[in-house]
Order: C-alpha cells, then structure tokens, then sequence
C-alpha cells in the first residue's frame, strides 16, 4: 500500500481552508494548515508535503515568494489559488514555480481534479525521453521520431515538433507563453507570443479533431497553454 | 549650391514650408498698372465676374468706382459688403470692415486699392495689412496697385514725376502674391482717356495731377511698371527652377550688406539695395553703425535714421545698428561675422574733406576681398518734411548745455589761478603743462564739445597772462607761436581721445547694465514657482527696465485671455486676444493698431503663447531702438518660457493627483473584490461539503443545497460583472495588447461555457487563413463569454448557435448567431445600455451588464458592436475589430540549439 500523501494548504480565509482540506482528506490525504507565509514555510520544511496549495493573498506577504523560496529547496507540485482578472498574477507564481492554478470561486469537482491529476504525475514521475507518449487518439513515437494521429503519421517542422515536445515533458501543467517561448526559440524571444500563437495553431490543426474546439492543446487565456493528456 | 545641380536642401525646405503655408491660406491676385485710368479695377470686376458665373462666392469688400459707368455697371449685382463708418475728429469715414469680411467668409473677396492707408482707428495701419488677415483666414483676394506705391519705386517714381506719394506698400508684399497681372495701357490712349474725362482726378489736385500725366512721365511709369512685373514673372521662372531643378540653382550665401549712412539720401541707398537684392535674388543686412560723433546729433536726424533702419526691415532686411569706433571697422566685422561678401554704399558716404579716404577706400583697404557697390544719389524730389516730433533729450546724454560749458570757463579761471601760483617759480614751458592738464581734465569730465572750448580758451589765457608782454594778446616772441599751436593740438587730440573713450565706458554700462538686467530677471523668474509670482517678477522688471506701466495676461484652458484685476487706461483686451492668435505685437510702434499708446507682445513659448505683454512706455521712442526692442523681446522670451515652466509643473502635479487618485481606486476595487468573492467563495464551498456530507441528505435537501450553490455562483458572476462595469467606467480599461488568433480565443471562450453549452448544437466556422489580431485576449475572450451566456440564456436549451468569424476589408467580424426568439427592432440599440435587457418581465436571471461591458471593450479596441436579426427568427449578435498588421515571422523557423531530436 502506498503511503498516504501529505498536503499543505496555505490560504487565510477560514472557511475556504476549512473546505479545502475536508476535500482532500476525503480524498485520502493527510493535511497540514497554514494561514499566514511564515506559517506556510514552516510547515512545508517539517511535513515535507507532496502537494501545496497556496493562496497569492496572504496577510504576511505575496504567495508568488512562499512559492519561489519553496522551490529552492522542493519540487512538490504547487496549485496556485487566484481571482479572475488577475492574469499578471497567475504568470508570476507559474514562473515562480507554481505548477497550476485555479480561478476563485471554484467548486469541489474542479479542485479535485487538479489534486488528482497532480498526484498522478508524481506518482508516475518525468516521463522518460524514449517513452511512446499516446494522449486520445495521437502517439508520439519519441525514439522514432514520429507522430501519428489515428494511425496516420503527420508530419511536423522542427519547431512544432519541439513544442510539442516540450508540452509533453510538462503534461497537465500550465505553461507561460514566457516559458514556452524561452524553451522552443531560446531566450531572446519572450516577446514574439504571435509565434506561439501561430504554431499553436498549426498544431492544432494537424493533431486535434477540430481546431477550434481542441480537447488536447488547451489555450489558458492570458497566461499561457497547457497540454490535457486525459482527457 | 552643389556642383551636381542639385537644389540646395536649404531651399528646397523653405519652399515646401511656403507650399504648406500657402495650402491652407487664400490665393493673391493684385491687378498691377502704371499709373491710375489704366483699367485695374475694371480688369478686376471683370474676372469677378466671370468667377461668380462658374459658382464661386464673390464678395466686392471696397470697390472705387470713382464714378466711372462703366465700372460701376459691373459692380451691379455682385454682392456687396456695407463699409464701416469710423468717427474721425469731426467727420465719419467709410472704411473697408474686415471684420465683417472674416465673418461672412466668401470664396473670394475684392479689395480695391492695395496701398490705401486706414483712418486712424481701424486695426491695422494699411489695408493690406487687412488683406494679410484675409489671406490667413484662407479667404482669396484680388486687389489693384500702381506702380508708384510700391515701396522700392516710390522715390524712382517720385524722381521722375515730381510727385511723392505717402501710400506705400512693402515689396515683400507685392512678391508674395501669387498671381500678378499687369493691366497695361499705352501713354497716348490713356491720355485721351484722361480729356475725354474717363479718367477721374480729384477736384483740388487738378493741377498736379495734369503734371502728372505728361505723355513723358507715363511712359516711364509704363516701363517700371513692366520691368517690376518682369522681375516678378523671372522670380516666378526661379521658384519653378527650383521645383523643377532646372539647371543651376543661384547662390543662397551671397548676400548683400547695405550701409545706412546719417545723412539724407540713405533711404535711397536702402531702396536701391532692396532691388538689387531681389534682381540677385540674395538676402540683404541693413546697418547703421553709430559711432562716437554720430550718437551727437540732433534728435530729428536720429529719427530719421531708425525710421531708415526700420524701412530697411519693412523692405525685407536684417537690419541691426552696432556699435563701433569707426565706421569702416564696424562693417567689415559685421560683413565678416555674417559672411557677406558684397558691401552697398551711397556715393554721399564719402569724406568730409577732400583729403579724407572715402568711406569705400577704407574698406578696401581693411577688407580687399570683399566687393564695394556704390549707389548713385537720389534724385532730389519734393518731400513734405519728416512728421516728427523734436525731441530734445537725445543730445549728449551728460547733463545740459549751458552748465556745461559755464564748467569750461571755471575750469580754466581755475587753471590760470593755479598757473599764476605756480609762475614765479617754474619756466613757461612747465606752465604749458598745467594748462594742458586742464583741458584733459575738461574732456574726461564735460566731453568732447567742452574740451575744444576749453582748447582755445586755455589757449588764449596762456597768452594772455603768461606770455610777455602779459595782458595782452601780443606776443613778443615768434616761437610761442608753435608753443600755441601744439599746445591747441595737444587740446584737441586729448579731447578727441578722452571723449572716445568715455563713450566706450559708456556703451560699457549700459551693455553690462543691459546683462545684468537680463541676468537678474532670469534668475528670478527661475524661482518663481506659481504663474502669480512670474508675473510678479515680469512686471516689475520691465517696467523699471523700460520705465514704462506693464500689464501681463496669461491664458485659461482655452487659451483666452484673463482679464486683469485692475483696469488700465487704454487697454484693449481684444488687441491683446488678437496678439495672442497671431503671434504677432501690435499696438504702439508696430504695423498693427500703430494708434494705441499700448504695445502689445505675445509672449511666445516653445509650444504656444502663455500670455500677452502688455506695457506703456513712458518715452514711446525708447522703443524703436532696434537693441531696446531686442532687449524687450528677451525679457518677453524669458517671461514666455517660465510662464510654460510653470504651466508644466502644474501639467506634472495634476497627473500626479491623478495617478495618486488612479491608485486608490485601484487598490478599492481589489479590496472589494475580494472582500465580496471570498464569502461567496465560502458559500458555494460549503453547499458542495454538505452534498457530499455523510450520512447523505434526503432528496429535498440535496435539492436545497444545490439550489444554494446554483444561486451563489450566480451571485458570484454578478459581483464580476458589476466590478468589471466599474473599472470600465472609471475609465481604467487598460488594454494589454498581444497579436492573438481568434480561433485561439473562441476555442477557450467555447472551453470555458462548456458546462452552459451542454449539449446544445454549436457550429464555429471560421474563415481559413485569417491574419492574427491586435487585440487584449482576455477581455475578448470575456466579450465572446457574455455573448455565449447571452444566447444559452435567452433561447430554447436545445436550439443551435453558430459562431462565424470572417474578414471584412480592413476589420475581423466575428458573429454569434442564435434561433431564439430575435431582438425587436426597437431594442437594437437599448440593448447595448447598461441595466436593459432584452425581455424585461422575464424570469431570466441577469443584471444587463453583459452587453455594456461588451461594447466598453469591443469600443476600446476601437471596433464596433450590433445586432442583426437572423432568419427566419433569432438574433446574431456581431462584433468587428480592426486588423493591422501582424509582425512578420521571419526567424521564427530557426531552430536554435540545443536541438530536440528532429521528426524524420
């Protein structure tokens, strides 16, 4: 039997805290609280958590440093809680090293999801470079180099191949344009988000069913992409 | 000029800012003749005609018809503009109303008589001066000259006719009409005209005006007139080669420097220098260089010679007086420091005495490089002499007459005391010395007239009380004779020195006064820090530098005139509005309103006028002293730029506030926002724990709770909304612009609806190929959102929607199409408010922000917002954006390493 997974939880409005960890220890998780970011660092130094979820707004500081000094010595996955229109916001604590995000209000089954999918990434560790990646009906054949949809091999430029490559090295996370930019062009590059937009495009084109309504290669509006394989 | 033939930039600068210039102003014609009865007026009324028959709007401003039929047969039926009537002493005068003209505004306008001077009152001081006004407001103009008014032929014509007249007009004037047309007439037609009575002549100027018109005289003017409109169609060939570089282009750094001498004539010099300039097509300097003895005449002399200097300026030159020890000296250095290389000189500037270099060889000599033109005299003609008043106070500046020459006498009685004193016990040949020193004494003390007095009397009283045989003017001993003569010399070259050098001490103190005046009111006006206080600092400096009364305007937001707390006499606050628009001085010694005792001078900034210097010179002479006036145009600079000073660091404060103000509401919105989301947060959290609560709730409360959780998140989108419309309404939409793909934005518009959609049909057809948009994706992704939201709410769960995006000329439609029950026609522009909605009575929950906050964001991307009706029944809601263009892709290909392995 695996050993139960420890969360943390770092928010300062009681109610939302409270609901949160019933939520995960109905879930199986053990959970530690934290109100304030002292609090939230402590805890994350002793109970050695495999998952955080942190709030931004936080009586004693900016979550976005809660998550970039947790990153200095942790890579447990973080879950970022944000308002809507707060974009900038968002971006900051994804570069920072947050892993996901979800948009208050949220509801149980969102939330869940999220800590599931998490979870399972942990647990399945990095996906190895020479694995055969399969998400619907798409296989990425990486030793082969070959992309097939549906059976069919597709063909993909050097550059869609490398983002696509990248999306698959971070399945499930949200992915800043910044970081995607810095990994597929290099840095010198963060500003041109056309050109993500563009071959975003051409990928979706050639591997989803309908462009305009992908279920795979998902658009997180003002913040970046992120690549559902579960769905 | 370039040795390619290529037109110097220089000029083909000026010649584009001219163009500008002229594209916005009216057109000038001037129907050009050589004396009256040639037929200008007729010409004119004739061309207006023709005009108003091809629709143009012809207005006849002043048409004189001198009671001639036929000419005021064609006057009939053009409209007409009623005249002004001016009280002038004890008559009322018909004067041309400019006002009225701006006001009506026609295509074109006809203002007879060109050189006609206005009756004190009006504006301006001459009627073209009305015209220029005219040509600014973009209104056309014909008028009529002859020949004999225009300014650089006044005195050739004056020459030959024997008559001057007092109307003139500057050339600069008459050469910047764009079209002139020479209305010619051979002398002997126009001499029967005149017996044949056609030809009006005033009553009381019969006699003169028959002298007049002698066949002799009419040919010259004939001739003038055609050689200056020659001169004028050459100038025209010369614009033309210079748009067209047509061969070579003439010299722009060959100008001409004209020497305005003291005597009478100079203007002649000056006229003479105006033509010659224009035939060369040069720039032209006029100085005058006052020296030493020429700062001692006589009031009326002086006159004169700035009226000449300003003449100068009116004729097209930069004109300057300077200040020099010698003439010649002061030229070449003037010639030398503004790289001119041809000097004019009247052939009157020559020497007092026979023996004396001219003028012209002194230069020569100085400056051997440079060309010497001499002009031959005038032509003496019958001249009313100079309306100026004498003014007694421009002698030399040292105190009055009579004392200082009673001084003299004392000096030397004091001289000859002490001689006597001195007499038993030196020899006469030390005597001489003390006598010498009294007359340097005298010089240094009282100037140059006194030490020559002094010269002869010192001399006399030597002789007379020194000299054996004593009290007499005999002299015994021949060689005292050279004793005298060197001793006057000696006199009178000390004299000579001493005075020269107090002048330069002088022109010293004053110069330095002059900086340190300038000096100290920059440095007050720098630490000034509220518009009052600059004021403040202006008006007391000018008006203790220029001892005159000094009033300031400064403008509101409007750039209108504030009127001043305290009333002057005199002041015109429409003169001053006037000054401010034009950027242009009027009043006292200026074109504009030369009646007022005011001068007006816009205080000029950088950007625009901040104001109007208004002030009343005590002695109104003072001002046209070209350096006096320079001195007063810095002091309004200085004045000009703190007052802008002060206007930006007011600009700076008010956006400080409001960034300040910016800030607050900023960080009160967060507040609210999240002080409202937060318990709703909490709401819709504890509906979802007590669904999944153990052990389960019965039916009844399950439905409670989700109906809790329905309504909270419901609450939450409202609060959203709500929050947005205040941002958008305190005009704090800031768009973060990024070069988006629309199908990008309605496929995660389309994500995100996805549990409203359910399974309701949705079509998104999407033109292939479309460029990428310049656009705030987050905020179109909200519009597309609320438009969704619209549609799922308003029609049946199961009627299919479409989304089409397509590409209309310069500008992306995007359309969201639905089968629902339509908008009425009458709503399709109430719907877009905010707080409407479509169906009032309904049971729909919504607040009708959605579609305001649409419109908000799609108006701030600058694209638009309707609805059209879909058929047979629906509603297709359709929002465009303006497509730029995208920034290229170039190097978006490249792959850098370190390389990923590569497909096959």
């Amino acid at each position: 039997m695996t050993p139960m997974p420890v969360a943390l939880v770092l928010e300062d409005e009681r109610e939302i805290r409270r609901f949160v960890c019933a939520a995960l220890e109905a879930e199986g998780w053990q959970v530690h609280e934290a109100a304030t970011l002292r609090e939230g660092l402590v805890q994350a130094a002793t109970r050695r958590p495999d998952l955080v979820i942190a709030d931004l707004g936080l009586p004693d500081g900016d979550g976005v440093d809660f998550i970039r000094e947790l990153r200095t010595w942790s890579g447990a996955p973080v879950i970022v809680l944000s308002a809507r229109t707060r974009e900038n916001e968002k971006v900051a604590a994804l570069d920072a090293g947050a892993d996901d995000y979800i948009t208050k209000p949220f509801g149980l089954a969102e939330l869940l999801a999220r800590t599931r999918a998490s979870l399972r990434r942990l647990r399945a560790g990095k996906p190895t470079e020479d694995a055969v990646v399969r998400f619907g009906d798409i296989e990425v054949d990486s030793p082969a180099r070959v992309v097939r949809k549906a059976g069919r091999e597709v063909h993909l430029t050097p550059i869609e191949y490398r983002l696509l490559g990248v999306l698959i090295a971070n399945a499930g996370r949200v992915l800043t344009h910044p970081f995607l930019l810095r990994a597929v062009w290099g840095p010198g590059h963060s500003e041109n988000t056309h050109y993500l937009r563009v071959y975003m495009g051409n990928l979706r084109q050639k591997l989803e069913d309908d462009s305009a309504r992908p279920r795979h290669l998902l658009t997180e509006t003002g913040v970046g992409y992120r690549l559902l394989t579960d769905a | 000029m370039t040795d390619d033939g290529r037109p110097d930039p220089d000029t083909l600068l000026a010649q584009i800012h001219a163009n500008d210039a002229r594209a916005h102003r009216g057109r000038l014609r001037i129907y050009f003749g050589s004396s009256a009865g040639v037929g200008k007026t007729y010409a004119m009324l004739v061309a207006a005609r023709k005009l108003r028959e091809e629709g143009v709007d012809v207005v006849a401003g002043v048409v004189e018809t001198h009671g001639r039929g036929e000419t005021a047969a064609l006057l009939q039926g053009l409209a007409a503009l009623p005249a002004r009537q001016i009280p002038y002493r004890d008559r009322v005068l018909a004067e041309f109303d400019l006002d009225a003209a701006l006001q009506r505004h026609p295509g074109l306008i006809l203002v007879d008589e060109l050189a006609h001077s206005n009756v004190a009152g009006s504006r301006h001081a001459k009627r073209w001066q009305d015209v220029e006004e005219l040509l600014a407001a973009g209104i056309d103009v014909y008028s009529t000259l002859n020949v004999q008014h225009l300014e650089s032929l006044n005195d050739v014509v004056g020459g030959i006719t024997g008559i001057v007249v007092h109307e003139t007009l500057p050339d600069t004037f008459f050469d910047r009409a764009d079209e002139v047309v020479l209305v010619d007439t051979p002398a002997d037609e126009l001499i029967e005209r005149l017996a044949t009575g056609k030809v009006y002549l005033p009553a009381q100027a019969e006699h003169a005006a028959r002298n007049f018109f002698r066949k002799g005289n009419l040919m010259a003017l004939r001739e003038l007139a055609l050689r200056r409109t020659a001169d004028r169609v050459e100038e025209d060939v010369q614009a033309y080669r210079i748009e067209r570089r047509v061969g070579q282009v003439w010299k722009t750094d060959d100008a001409l420097l004209c020497c305005i001498g003291p005597r009478e004539g100079a203007e002649h010099v000056v006229r003479g220098t105006a033509r010659l300039a224009r035939q060369l097509a040069v720039s032209w300097h006029a100085v005058y260089v006052e020296t030493p003895a020429l700062q001692r005449l006589a009031g009326p002399a002086r006159e004169r010679i700035l009226q000449t200097v300003r003449l100068a300026e009116e004729l097209g030159a930069h004109a300057a007086v300077v200040v020099g020890q010698g003439i010649a000296q002061a030229l070449v250095d003037y010639a030398r420091r503004n790289n001119l290389s041809k000097v004019i000189l009247g052939r009157s500037d020559g020497a007092a005495w026979p023996w004396q270099p001219s003028l012209a060889s002194i230069l020569g000599r100085l400056a051997p490089d440079v060309d010497r033109i001499e002009l031959g005299q005038a032509v003496p003609a019958r001249r009313r002499p100079a309306r100026t008043p004498s003014d007694p106070g421009y002698d030399d500046a040292s105190g009055n007459g009579p004392w200082r020459y009673a001084s003299v006498f004392l000096g030397c009685a004091a001289t000859t005391l002490l001689s006597a004193v001195l007499a038993p016990y030196f020899e006469l040949a030390n005597i001489v010395m003390v006598f010498l020193l009294g007359v340097v004494g005298i010089a240094l003390w009282q100037g140059r007239g006194p030490a020559v007095l002094a010269a002869f009397l010192n001399v006399a009283a030597f002789d007379f009380f020194f000299v054996p045989p004593r009290l007499s003017f005999a002299v015994s001993d021949v060689q005292y004779l050279l004793t005298f003569a060197v001793m006057l010399a000696v006199g009178l070259l000390t004299g000579q020195l001493t005075a020269g050098l107090r002048f330069q001490a002088r022109v010293a103190t004053h110069r330095e006064a002059r900086s340190r005046a300038l000096f100290e009111a920059a440095r007050d006006l720098s630490s000034t820090l509220t518009t009052e206080q600059a004021v403040d600092v202006a008006v007391t400096v000018v008006a203790r530098e220029f001892r005159a009364d000094v009033v300031i305007y400064t403008l509101d937001h409007h750039e209108r005139i504030i009127a001043p707390a305290g009333e002057q006499p005199g002041l015109d606050l429409g003169t001053a509005q006037w000054t401010c628009d034009h950027l242009h001085p009027a009043g006292l010694g200026t074109d504009t309103l030369a009646g007022s005792r005011w001068l007006y001078l816009p205080l000029k900034a950088t950007m625009r006028a901040r104001g109007v210097l208004a002030l009343r010179p005590r002695e109104p002479r003072l001002l046209l002293v070209p350096e006096q006036r320079s001195q007063l145009e810095t002091f309004a600079a200085m004045t000009a730029q703190a007052l802008e000073r002060l206007h930006y660091i007011e600009v700076a404060r008010g956006a400080t506030v409001q960034i300040e103000s910016e800030r607050l509401r900023n960080s009160l919105l967060a507040a609210l926002s999240h002080d409202l989301r937060t318990p709703i947060s909490a709401l819709v959290a504890a509906t979802e724990m007590l669904a999944g609560s153990r052990p389960e709730l019965g039916a009844q409360q399950q439905e409670l709770a989700a109906s809790i959780r329905e309504r909270a998140l419901r609450m939450a989108d409202m609060v959203t909304k709500l929050l947005d419309m205040a941002r958008i309404q305190s005009g704090e939409i800031r768009l973060h612009r990024e070069w988006q793909s629309m199908e990008e934005c309605i496929g995660s518009a389309v994500h995100a609806a996805s549990v409203l959609l359910a399974a309701r049909p949705l079509r998104i057809a999407i033109e292939p190929a479309l460029p990428l948009v310049e656009c705030d994706g987050v905020l179109i992704e909200r519009v597309l959102a609320n438009l969704l939201e619209n549609a799922c709410k308003y029609t049946p769960p199961d009627s299919p929607l479409e989304i089409l995006v397509h590409r209309a000329e310069r500008e992306l439609q995007v359309r969201v199409r639905d089968h629902g029950p339509g908008i009425p026609p009458a709503l399709k522009e109430a719907i877009f408010e905010k707080f409407t909605r479509g169906h009032a009575e309904s049971a729909t929950p919504g607040v009708g922000l959605g579609l305001a906050i649409c419109r908000a964001i799609v108006a701030a991307h600058g694209g638009r917002i309707w609805v059209e009706p879909t058929h047979p029944n629906g509603a297709t809601f359709v929002f465009s954006l303006p497509l730029g263009d995208p920034p290229s892709l170039e190097g978006a290909d490249e792959l850098l390493p370190p390389a990923t392995p590569e497909p096959r």
